[in-house]
């Protein structure tokens, strides 16, 4: 590892902050939060220094080290390499990870206060915080996949942080059962890549898909396989059907919901489908048409979440189906493919800081009013002005009016879709927008405007808390500009993916190969080596057809884009202000008219209560069977066998009666026996 | 060698003395009976040894040297199962072998 690029310090200081609180600061409430707080801020600004080096030279750089080598049958050795990758894509998220998580350090420090074990969680923090850079910077499955477990442990840990709190406790344990069977899917995808493609590092694996049908058996196409990775997706960034944890870690402390359930962990979804997109756009030629599979659980996702967000009345609860339906955007854009994965990426930058802002905001409100229930609040705006004005820029940003961050990042994603000409998609997206900003006023008429209930004594909060706030509402109004050509380079040009030039001439070669020689497709080194020699040339200088494909992916307003979706936006404002500030109708009466409606999307759709009857009905009854086979079956051969001995014994034993002339009539006997076998077997 | 008594006659004898013998260890219920029926077995066998010492191979001596190791031996095993018998009179006050009958299974 090349020590000119320090990359891989980058999640090693907040893994030496752990480690320094781990060993010689349990317990130590004044010094911990420091440490892990100076650990952190190192780490965002050596993010800072990387990112403008990527900046000036957007050219990835890969440093690493072999770490484990594999026999593969197909390629006779397979290493897995660990290191750390820097391109703009992971510059981007270690930006964005150190950035949100310094400052949720710093809010915590504010927020946890009074609590008792504010040691144990900054140890969590900052083990959190290593762990996701680690996945950020990977160069390959492997190591990522590693990480992604990691972050899977550190969201358990701070889920249950309230240990001696019921809800917390079954919350935690139930985030990370769902996550499991994510990532089991996720698993068998990289061992899949790995085995027929050699390689599980990025940078070798957008080159060698073409080679995918010559070497991965016909039942297996490609596109199951960029499924089964985007099954990790679907648990990690808390996709329909694998949706049913998030809402429920909001049993979290509040920082925590806002730096590991808004803005980083759960975005690592969408952050590995970009980063492996090569494989789902590749499924395109296979028969297995991924991407589409992706766009469409992410429009179902973010229209289901935005629906039920509209009727929650826990604060953090509503924001939780927001930050869904939100995700469920990101990958619907991944899955449009083209510009959408540059959208997907850019949605996820903006999404951090403004969904940051916003839980920490309602962290702010809690702490003020000590509870979660927005019919508890109201008229918080004057009482708490910093908080208000800070969540209301946050309101603006996600309801994507200009010139805030979400209006840039939402109308990438419209352009994307309507590029792909998916219209249902288009219209699903131009719902989830105004529903976002209905919800999203919904949730801020509730809490800051209107009359404040009796014996309120909400008041501002410490600075601690109001300068992350203040920080993260500036970003939500600058970050979109991203999008914006700066001196001929946009965030587009940086963040996107391009389809290997070579890809379909190597792919229907491949194909051909395969079906010329069946024989050597099944003598998979023999085909190897046949492949070996017209293997993808050097690329020489870029051919001029890509130099031409690569358009610049500046933002450009597209007014019958922009304008709809910001209509849209502004009415779903209006609809909340009518409602809820003015009282045009009674929301109850609302709900009673749409009756069992209403009923339905307040319970979530009973997804959780359809997962309790299937694992009732299907898992227990399955359960229950294996029960049997294993308690009569397993257990009886065993007990059978006990019995077998027992009962021989207790013959036997009679043998053993202690009259010392029964054993001697017995030895006389097997001598006159053993005298008779004599005499009878030897002439 | 005894004219008109063969070597077969010693046998017979031998083995009649023997089954006596073992019927005697398998059947007396009393341990000092058990013990002399025993000295018979023994006896049959020192008879063996002697017969066949003087009928085949007449000029040596090994089989009667022998059968008076087994007498030395004979009389050991008689006083030590002799002090068990007595022994075990004391403790339980009767030398029937039924009555001991402690290690079993």
């Amino acid at each position: 590892m090349s020590f000119s690029n320090p990359t891989y310090l980058v999640p090693l200081l907040p893994l030496g902050g752990f480690l320094a609180n781990f060993l010689f600061f349990r317990g130590n409430r004044r010094a911990a939060p420091l440490v892990a707080l100076l650990a952190v801020g190192c780490a965002l600004a050596l993010s800072l220094y990387l990112a403008a080096g990527v900046l000036a030279d957007p050219a990835p750089r890969v440093d690493s080290l072999p770490w484990l080598s594999v026999t593969n049958q197909v390629f006779g050795h397979f290493t897995i390499s660990v290191g750390t990758l820097l391109d703009p894509l992971s510059a981007m998220m270690l930006v964005v990870v150190t950035l949100v998580s310094f400052l949720v350090h710093l809010y915590s420090m504010g927020y946890m206060h009074d609590e008792p074990a504010l040691a144990r969680f900054f140890l969590y923090l900052g083990l959190f915080t290593f762990s996701m850079l680690g996945l950020v910077v990977s160069p390959g499955l492997f190591q990522m996949y590693i990480f992604w477990e990691l972050v899977g442990l550190c969201s358990y840990l701070l889920i249950g942080f309230y240990i001696t709190k019921p809800e917390a406790n079954q919350a935690c344990k139930k985030a990370f059962v769902v996550n499991r069977v994510g990532d089991l899917g996720m698993f068998l995808g990289i061992l899949f890549l790995a085995y027929y493609l050699g390689t599980s590092n990025f940078a070798e694996l957008a080159p060698a898909l073409g080679r995918w049908p010559l070497f991965a058996p016909a039942w297996l196409p490609l596109g199951a396989v960029a499924l089964l990775l985007f099954c990790g997706a679907v648990g990690k960034s808390a996709q329909f059907p694998l949706h049913v944890w998030l809402p429920d870690a909001m049993e979290g402390p509040t920082p925590v919901s806002a730096l590991i359930h808004a803005a980083t962990m759960v975005a690592a979804g969408v952050y590995m489908v970009a980063r492996t997109y090569a494989v789902f756009d590749a499924a395109l030629l296979g028969t297995v048409n991924a991407p589409l599979v992706v766009a469409c659980v992410g429009g179902f996702t973010s229209l289901f979440a935005a629906t039920i967000a509209c009727t929650q009345f826990d604060i953090k609860r509503v924001l939780a189906f927001s930050t869904l339906s939100q995700l469920g955007y990101m990958v619907m854009a991944l899955g449009v493919g083209g510009l959408g994965v540059t959208a997907g990426a850019f949605h996820l930058f903006t999404h951090a800081f403004f969904k940051a802002l916003l839980f920490l905001g309602s962290g702010s409100v809690i702490h003020a009013v000590h509870s979660n229930d927005l019919r508890a609040m109201g008229g918080l705006r004057s009482k708490m002005p910093i908080t208000g004005a800070t969540f209301l820029i946050g309101c603006l940003a996600i309801a994507g009016i200009w010139p805030l961050a979400g209006f840039f990042s939402k109308d990438m994603i419209l352009d994307a879709i309507k590029e792909a000409h998916l219209m249902p998609l288009y219209v699903v997206a131009s719902g989830v927008a105004f529903l976002t900003a209905f919800y999203m006023f919904r949730l801020y008429f509730m809490a800051f405007e209107g009359p404040a209930p009796e014996h309120s004594h909400a008041h501002e909060s410490p600075w601690t808390m109001t300068a992350p706030l203040v920080v993260l509402a500036a970003l939500a109004c600058v970050a979109g500009l991203a999008g914006l050509s700066w001196g001929g380079r946009s965030f587009g040009d940086y963040i996107r993916f391009d389809r290997s030039p070579t890809l379909s001439a190597d792919w229907s070669r491949a194909e051909s190969l395969a079906r010329a020689q069946p024989a050597a497709v099944g003598d998979y080194r023999l085909a190897s080596a046949a492949w070996q020699a017209p293997q993808i040339p050097a690329p020489a200088a870029p051919a001029p057809a890509a130099t031409e494909a690569r358009e610049s992916r500046a933002f450009t307003f597209d007014l019958s884009v922009a304008l709809p979706a910001t209509l849209l936006g502004l009415a779903g404002i209006l609809l909340a202000f009518g409602v809820y500030r003015l009282k045009w109708v009674d929301p109850a009466r609302v709900a009673a008219a749409l009756g069992p409606v209403y009923t339905t999307v307040y319970n979530k759709y009973y997804v959780d209560e359809a997962y309790r009857w299937l694992l009732d009905h299907l898992y227990y009854v399955l359960s229950a069977a294996i029960a049997w086979f294993d308690r009569h079956v397993v257990d009886g051969t065993m007990n059978g066998f006990a019995w077998a001995m027992q009962a021989a014994g207790g013959a036997l034993r009679r043998l053993q009666n202690g009259r010392t002339q029964a054993y001697a009539l017995g030895m006389l006997g097997g001598i006159l026996i053993l005298l008779g076998a004599l005499k009878v077997l030897v002439p | 060698m005894i004219p008109g008594i063969t070597l077969q006659h010693f046998l017979v004898l031998s083995a009649a003395l023997f089954s006596i013998g073992a019927y005697g260890v398998v059947t007396r219920r009393n341990a000092v009976g058990v013990l002399m029926s025993l000295e018979l077995m023994l006896n049959a066998a020192n008879l063996n040894l002697v017969a066949f010492n003087s009928y085949l191979h007449a000029g040596a001596l090994a089989g009667q040297v022998f059968t008076l190791f087994t007498i030395t031996i004979a009389a050991a095993e008689a006083t030590v199962g002799l002090a068990l018998v007595v022994s075990i009179f004391r403790a339980r006050r009767s030398v029937r072998l039924e009555d001991v009958d402690l290690l079993k299974g």
